[in-house]
């Protein structure tokens, strides 16, 4: 007999695929002799991805955006899998399963991560067109389709996922309605009190919360295609109808293998997330522990976990989890934490509630006053983290706990992340602790990216974010690696900090500011830095006698540097728009100066090969005929790439290619930390490929989706969905904004996407300063912009009106001569530089 | 280093402040780049090294970033940013790369090399 034991997992939802990915990890560093052949068996007709943020796919991530791994990675483990593989049988006799196709498999051991369904009540009329779930990609799918025929939409559920699809019925555009059977909105995470307010605010937002209401029946209806008929003898129309009533466990396998099931389902468990039978392991949410069943990811992964670590012999086990809870339903914060309902006998709690604001807070702490037990937040989370972290870790109460709650209580002891144990759990997804954030500053990571990548922290739910933040700059502190975020050894400030000295001191030129704040000369950091940051406030033109040398490589010459001392030229092509005439004219010069030419990938084209005495010239001749500098070579806005829209394409809802041409002429020129890129899209089929871009615009029927901070290059990141159906004038408005903040915070040569994974907050924040101008400072965000877009200057069209900058257009300052280094060699007909082979010897001169 | 001579290149109001300009001139029979850089804020203010760039190889370094690197006058080459010395022309970063170093002077209103 072959030693190679033989493992079937049986389902790859998250939790499936996170038990894979820990077998296969944690066998790399045990180096375990043990060797395992796994198979994954899924139901589902594609590999695990994010259940988490499903609802990410109705703000435009697909199915590839939420996947979690991918089947090349799956081949790299030589772990096999089966999509489309349901399996309909267990013979525990004989350690074979089969699928539904008729295959037979055996097994030495078997891990059933089958996870779970939503329960669909029994109501009379349930199993009709357009009476959905929400579970699945495909359900997410069929959702969109029945609210294209729709106009109103019930969900029945008010619980957690309830309240999350009922915003997806309503970004999807349908008059939305929550029915539930019980008093109150999240009965299971939140009370009374906690529920009022969240109900409060949800009717606020246009979606109708009918409590205590039970369904009888649902039937055709004359006002819309289906009415629910309650038990109180009223009702409700509606088109569609979404069930979220619970989740019920995945266990039809357990059942007919009779292994040991709960009185209400669920595949009992011990510690080590084995079932009945031995060889047998259950983990995520078809698992019952303790009579519990674990409705969330992160009980899940630590089963996961266990159950991989005991089939290579380890001692881990499974005792319980956390279930607290920090989301955003519908732009409303709510957070519950551990006890939450004040179950504990002889528990106290302390309540807030601010009606007009729409705020609700209570804390429920033991007898003594001494530990904090639970706690709900609704309107605010802004406590959470440190509530957690007292109730989690069992630190001890201040003297007055309320002052935890209390807005504006001046000595609100914040809990530094130094009071932690290093037990501490910050990201519960990924169960990392303080202890493992401490071990990898320790090995090296100095900042919060890179710690994201070493322990994966943050990057479930990310909800710590913050926290991480925290964590990692208190240790960096605390060890004495200071944090430091001095530019360059010319100045001991960040150009955040620079930045606002250039703007509160009205400082004009470097050397002003180096004689009030810095030392030395300078350098080829701090000069371009002070150059970028002169330019975004005060607009200059940058070759101006103080300006020209602090301007790098490219906007020196107001060209990009090519690896042999030639530049390229581009002239700003606006939105990819541009006339046969132009076009022409692009053709021409490329022609005469014989440059090399090609399309980029912004919709516009790049001349090759140009010396720098030919740059004036050639510029004469494509600005005469009406083209403008490109700002290729700067940090500063590049492209706006855009489809032809409606104007052209059928399939068209708005004008990108003129909302793209007002964008782009608005911002062209403007100097930033780095160079952004936009994009927009005249519908959802997003032909512009807007989600990859700084700023991202995508027409809806209604009006525009912004997305922000989006990158496509060397570390691509999906942008994200910042505000929905909103019109030309909130558009720019935000855009504004957004740019303005993004200058005044960014670190150097940081680009938007890296710039919002480090701000504290994150999206949620940006959206607070920009959109409810939390900081009070838009009304200074839009004049400066205002200010910036009406000095905007074609810099080479002052350039070629102004004899003293053109002066440094030559190559010797003695000498009309050209460069004789400079070599081309032809390729597809066309100029290329020559390799150092191909050039004739130069003569190199010994030096004595 | 005997038939090394003082040339005339240009008028000293060609040059720009902190920044710089390419020379051409005639170095024993043969023509040579020299990039010759203008620092106001030092008491030195001129400086004179070769044009090549020995790590890009391109003729560029006159194009490059005038600063100081631990008060040592420095230019930061435009193409891969490493810094060369401009009183001894020795690259910071790799102490096997070097460029040339000329003398430079002021005289009667233009700018002289001696090369
Ligand atoms: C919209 C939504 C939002 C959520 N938000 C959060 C949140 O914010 N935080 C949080 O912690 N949790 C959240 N959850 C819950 C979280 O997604 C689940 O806890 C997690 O997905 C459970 O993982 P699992 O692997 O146990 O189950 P699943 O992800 O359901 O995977 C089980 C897989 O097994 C397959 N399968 C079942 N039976 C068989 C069979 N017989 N043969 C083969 N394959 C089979 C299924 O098709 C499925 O693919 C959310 C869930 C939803 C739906």
């Amino acid at each position: 007999m072959s030693s190679l034991v033989n493992i079937l997992v049986v389902g790859n939802g998250m939790v499936g695929h996170h038990f894979v990915e820990q077998l296969i990890k944690q066998q790399e560093t045990l180096d375990s002799a043990s060797k395992f052949q796994v198979t994954v068996l899924s139901a589902e007709p594609r590999m695990a991805y994010d259940r988490v943020h499903l609802s990410e796919y109705f703000s435009g991530k697909t199915a590839q955006d939420l996947s979690l791994t991918t089947k090349e990675e799956y081949d790299q483990w030589q772990v096999d899998i089966k999509t489309n593989a349901k399996v309909t049988n267990i013979d525990r006799q004989n350690n074979q399963v089969t699928l539904q196709t008729g295959e037979v498999l055996t097994y030495d051991k078997l891990v059933l991560a089958t996870g779970s369904y939503p329960f669909v009540p029994p109501i009379k009329g349930n199993d009709q067109p357009h009476c959905l779930v929400y579970r699945t990609i495909e359900d997410l799918e069929d959702i969109q389709v029945s609210a294209n025929e729709s106009k109103t939409g019930v969900v029945i559920g008010g619980g957690l996922l309830g309240l999350e699809a009922a915003n997806a019925l309503k970004e999807l555009g349908l008059e939305t309605h929550v029915v539930e059977f019980a008093p109150q909105l999240m009965a299971v995470q939140i009370d009374q009190g906690g529920g009022a307010v969240l109900k409060d605010k949800i009717e606020a937002l246009g979606v109708k919360v009918h409590t205590q209401k039970a369904t009888t029946e649902i039937v055709k209806s004359d006002q819309a295609r289906y009415k629910l008929a309650f038990s109180d003898g009223t009702e409700l129309h509606t088109d569609l109808i979404l069930f979220s009533a619970g989740i019920r466990p995945h266990d039809e396998l357990a059942k007919t293998s009779a292994l040991a099931m709960g009185e209400r389902g669920g595949i009992v468990i011990n510690n080590q997330c084995v079932t009945s039978d031995e060889d047998i392991y259950a983990i995520g949410e078809c698992a019952l522990w303790n009579n519990f069943i674990f409705g969330l990811v992160a009980p899940g992964y630590q089963m996961a976990k266990v159950a991989a670590s005991h089939l290579l012999g380890q001692t881990e086990s499974f005792t319980g989890a956390d279930m607290s809870t920090k989301l955003k339903l519908m732009g409303v914060d709510v957070g519950s934490i551990g006890d939450a309902h004040g179950k504990t006998p002889e528990s106290q709690a302390y309540t807030y509630e601010n009606q007009p604001e729409g705020v609700y807070k209570k804390i429920v702490v033991n007898k003594d006053k001494t530990k904090l037990l639970g706690a709900v937040l609704v309107g605010d989370t802004s406590e959470y983290d440190t509530l957690l972290q007292y109730m989690l870790n069992g630190i001890d109460l201040p003297e007055a706990p309320e002052g935890l709650i209390l807005p504006m209580s001046d000595d609100k002891p914040a809990l530094g992340a130094d009071a932690l144990p290093d037990t501490a759990i910050i990201c519960s997804c990924h169960n990392v602790s303080r202890g493992d954030i401490v071990t990898a500053v320790e090995q090296g990571a100095c900042d919060v990216a890179t710690i994201k990548q070493c322990t994966k922290a943050s990057t479930g739910c990310g909800g710590c974010a913050a926290l991480v933040k925290t964590v990692t700059d208190n240790e960096l502190a605390a060890r004495g690696v200071e944090v430091n975020t001095d530019l360059c050894e010319h100045f001991a400030y960040s150009r955040t900090e620079l930045y606002h000295i250039v703007k509160a001191e009205k400082i004009k030129t470097f050397e002003e500011l180096l004689t009030k704040h810095g030392n030395g000369l300078g350098c080829e950091i701090c000069k371009p830095t002070a150059g970028s940051i002169l330019a975004s406030v005060w607009n200059d033109y940058v070759l101006e006698k103080q300006h020209l040398p602090l301007q790098d490589t490219n906007d020196l010459f107001l060209a990009n540097m090519q690896k042999d001392g030639t530049y390229s030229v581009v002239p700003r092509i606006p939105g990819g728009e541009i006339t046969p005439d132009k076009l022409i004219t692009i053709g021409e010069v490329a022609k005469k100066y014989n440059l090399y030419t090609k399309i980029t990938g912004g919709q516009r084209i790049d001349l090759f090969g140009a010396r720098v005495d030919q740059l004036p010239d050639i510029w004469t001749a494509l600005i005469d005929a009406g083209l403008e500098t490109g700002h290729a070579y700067g940090k500063s806005l590049r492209t706006v790439k855009s489809c032809v829209g409606s104007t052209w394409c059928r399939y068209g809802v708005q004008d990108s290619v003129s909302m793209a041409l007002l964008v782009e002429n608005r911002y062209k020129g403007l100097r930033s930390p780095h160079k952004i890129k936009m994009a927009v899209s005249g519908c959802t089929r997003e032909c512009a490929e807007a989600q990859s871009k700084d700023i991202g615009v995508i027409a809806t029927d209604k009006g525009w989706n912004l997305y922000v901070c989006g990158n496509g290059g060397m570390k691509p990141r999906h942008a994200d969905l910042f505000a929905t159906d909103i019109d030309d004038v909130t558009l720019i408005k935000y855009i504004d904004r957004i740019l303005m903040f993004y200058i005044a915070t960014a670190d150097r040569l940081q680009r938007t996407s890296v710039w919002l994974e480090n701000l504290e907050g994150g999206l949620a924040y940006l959206q607070k300063v920009v959109i409810d101008d939390h900081l009070g400072i838009n009304d200074e965000l839009e004049q400066q912009m205002e200010y910036v877009v009406g000095t905007y200057q074609c810099e080479w069209k002052t350039t070629i009106e102004n004899p003293q900058a053109l002066k440094r257009f030559k190559h010797y300052v003695n000498s009309d001569k050209s460069d004789d280094n400079i070599v081309f060699v032809q390729e597809r007909e066309q100029i290329r530089p020559a390799r150092s082979e191909e050039k004739i010897p130069v003569k190199t001169i010994e030096t004595i | 280093m005997s038939n090394q001579q003082w040339q005339r290149v240009c008028a000293e109001t060609d040059l720009f402040d902190d920044a710089g300009v390419c020379a051409l001139v005639d170095s024993q029979g043969a023509d040579s780049q020299v990039a010759i850089f203008k620092v106001s804020q030092n008491e030195q203010q001129l400086y004179a090294i070769g044009n090549f760039d020995p790590i890009g190889k391109a003729n560029v370094l006159y194009r490059g970033i005038v600063g100081s690197v631990a008060n040592e006058p420095v230019v930061a080459s435009p193409l891969y940013k490493q810094h060369f010395s401009l009183t001894n022309g020795k690259c910071l970063q790799d102490e096997d790369v070097s460029v040339a170093v000329y003398s430079v002077r002021v005289n009667d209103g233009f700018i002289e090399l001696l090369a």
